[in-house]
């Protein structure tokens, strides 16, 4: 029989933290993993169909014969959704930020706070759901006739020089919303889900801002506005930069939302009430009836890998930024 | 420069109120205005859904299964199978994403290495779950040969929460003050006993809550299971873990977009989303008011 001879604490220990340091390396792996999954399964189809045909090509038909696989109406789609949903959410969530951290009473933040990051993990299908269900109705039969019908004969009849004629056949043309299923809702959802994201980082940034700093505003004889606007946010402006690109970034891969309201048509827009098929919902959409193995599913992981990389570069812009805000922070810490 | 009021006017205006400034009221009540959208918006989509809903809502729709190609009857093997993604996600994630705050807290030496951990874990915070649907599909599903299958999605739910639990569990360990651990290594114990006995229980409550949280996100998601666990529709609850099963977001999804009677089952579809919404916001709720009492507590 063999005699249990204890390890030394020291074996132990250095043994504990072998373990721990080579499990604490599991996301350096798992990034990698993603990354070279994704490349390997999407590799085939650049080769195959060729680099710039389907990065720049106009034409996304995986199931005609021959197949087409041009991604640029997915990436239009993407962006634009993405450029209309920032204009609509960026405001929004950095003024809520501000609000939250500057303007609102004790009680009311202590309620709104934990409000706006309940938000941030509500559910992206019940926001598509509820896209689908109420504001793409609403569009197409309300909106639609409100602003491509009435709008236009109310102009029409003021008989002005430029409004009677130029503005009122815009309305009439433009305004016209045949599926309420379109960029514009997408967009209109996408900014209940970024604007919690943007305004939970945001106020983190704020409120990093020492107190010292709104003091001496103050008693230079600033108002509340001047405070904030000349003081609180220029402080904080790489903060704020940083909750901006990873509210953009949000907005790129949220996938529910697009894939129950952006229509689903793959072409590139022209006007924001087009329906469009950004990158995710491609994919969501179309990787059920892409046969394990085919072009068409390795084209989806071709898209799956543009997005990594947009996503990829989003995240380094905004490492690089907080990394060096948080250089300057140190030097001049009051 | 600070341009102020107060240098236009004579001295003695400076001592009476503020005047009403026209510029700061229209700024601030602006900000005010949009400031509330948000909460605005949130609490019309909860009513909209809770009030629909809530006519669906019975205890048979939560414990009986769907009958007559989903039309009819309940929604329990959704549940449960949501539930059960969830589960099996943070049993296998919680052990590794806390491991890792450890080496990161405790462990870890700046330089390269803990560079490239952090910026691994920034960066897979920002990839789109769609993504981490694509490589679970490529891995688990594929490579793995698991299928179709609840341990498939569990997986990918697992790496995509990983980033999460490691931030929310570095935090809870970095918030325990620095005496503890001297007065524990100052009784002559090794590291990893002070890590183990000492910071570890002192961490534990906030890494919990960190946990919660994390599976409220998991439970919401629907990208990340669509072509690696999610089925249209199985008889009853899952016998193995190689099975697929049925998940409430993408009951939602199917039943909304894909049935054949998108109408005839619009108050299935609301009930779904209310228990959803329920099942994640209450998570959320345990969650906020666990941290929030957490630090009320820290009298240290």
């Amino acid at each position: 029989m063999r005699k249990y001879i204890p390890l030394k604490w020291q074996t132990k220990e250095k043994f504990v933290e072998i373990i721990i340091s080579s499990v604490g390396f599991v996301s350096v792996i798992v990034l990698l993993l993603i990354a070279f999954f994704l490349f390997k399964e999407a590799f085939e189809v650049f080769y195959r169909a060729g680099f710039y045909h389907v990065i720049l090509g106009t034409q996304w038909y995986p199931t005609s014969d021959p197949p087409k696989f041009g991604m640029l109406p997915l990436i239009a789609g993407t962006l634009t959704v993405t450029g209309l949903t920032a204009i609509i959410a960026i405001p929004l969530g950095l003024a809520t930020a501000i609000y939250i951290a500057e303007i609102a009473h004790y009680k009311i933040r202590e309620f709104l706070k934990p409000l706006i990051e309940m938000l941030a993990s509500f559910p992206s299908v019940v926001l598509g759901f509820f896209g689908m269900v109420i504001i793409a109705p609403i569009l197409s039969n309300w909106l639609s006739s409100l602003l491509a019908e009435r709008l236009p004969e109310l102009l029409r009849n003021t008989s002005l020089p430029f409004i009677s004629t130029t503005l009122a056949d815009f309305c009439y043309n433009k305004f016209f919303i045949s599926s309420g299923l379109n960029m514009f809702t997408a967009a209109l959802m996408l900014t209940v889900r970024a604007i919690p994201v943007i305004s939970s980082i945001a106020e983190d940034a704020l409120t990093a801002v020492p107190r010292t700093y709104r003091e001496a505003s103050y008693a230079l004889g600033a108002g509340k506005w001047e405070t904030i606007y000349k003081v609180v946010v220029p402080a904080s402006v790489s903060g704020l930069s940083v909750a901006v690109i990873l509210g953009i970034g949000t907005i790129i891969g949220e996938t529910m939302i697009v894939l129950m309201v952006a229509g689903g048509a793959a072409v590139i827009p022209h006007w924001i009430f087009d329906p469009i098929r950004p990158m995710p919902s491609a994919i969501a959409a179309e990787m059920a009836e892409a046969a394990h193995g085919s072009l068409h599913y390795h084209a989806l992981f071709g898209v799956g890998a543009i997005l990594f990389l947009i996503t990829l570069v989003l995240s380094l812009i905004s490492d690089f930024i907080s990394k060096k805000y948080r250089a300057i922070k140190i030097g001049e810490k009051v | 420069m600070i341009q102020g009021e107060g240098n236009k006017h004579a001295p003695f205006e400076l001592v009476h109120k503020r005047k009403f400034n026209l510029k700061e009221g229209f700024f601030l009540s602006l900000i005010r205005t949009l400031g509330f959208t948000g909460a605005v918006i949130l609490i019309i989509i909860l009513l909209f859904v809770a009030l629909n809903g809530v006519k669906a809502l019975s205890w048979d729709f939560i414990t009986k299964p769907p009958i007559e190609s989903m039309t009819k009857g309940g929604i329990l093997p959704v549940i449960v199978g949501t539930i059960l993604l969830t589960i099996i996600c943070m049993v296998v994630i919680i052990p590794i994403g806390v491991t890792t705050a450890i080496f990161l807290a405790e462990y870890s030496k700046p330089g390269f290495l803990l560079n490239s951990v952090n910026m691994s874990i920034y960066t897979l915070a920002g990839v789109p779950s769609v993504v981490f649907g694509l490589f679970g599909l490529s891995v688990f599903v594929i490579t793995f040969n698991f299928g179709m299958s609840l341990l498939a999605g569990s997986f990918t739910l697992a790496v995509m929460i990983l980033p999460y639990i490691i931030s929310t569990s570095e935090e809870a360990i970095k918030a325990v003050p620095y005496s503890f651990r001297e007065a524990s290594l100052a009784c002559g114990t090794t590291k990893w006993q002070t890590i183990w006995k000492v910071v570890l229980p002192t961490a534990l409550p906030g890494i919990l809550t960190g946990a919660i949280l994390g599976t409220a996100k998991v439970a919401g998601e629907t990208a990340p299971i669509m072509f690696t666990a999610a089925a249209f529709f199985t008889p009853g609850i899952p016998k193995s873990v190689f099975e697929p099963v049925m998940a409430l977001p993408y009951h939602i999804y199917v039943l909304a977009t894909a049935g054949t009677h998108i109408e005839q089952t619009r108050p299935i579809q609301y009930g779904t989303a209310l228990t959803l919404i329920i099942l994640v916001l209450g998570m959320n709720l345990i969650g906020i008011i666990l941290r929030s009492k957490q630090r009320v507590k820290k009298a240290w």
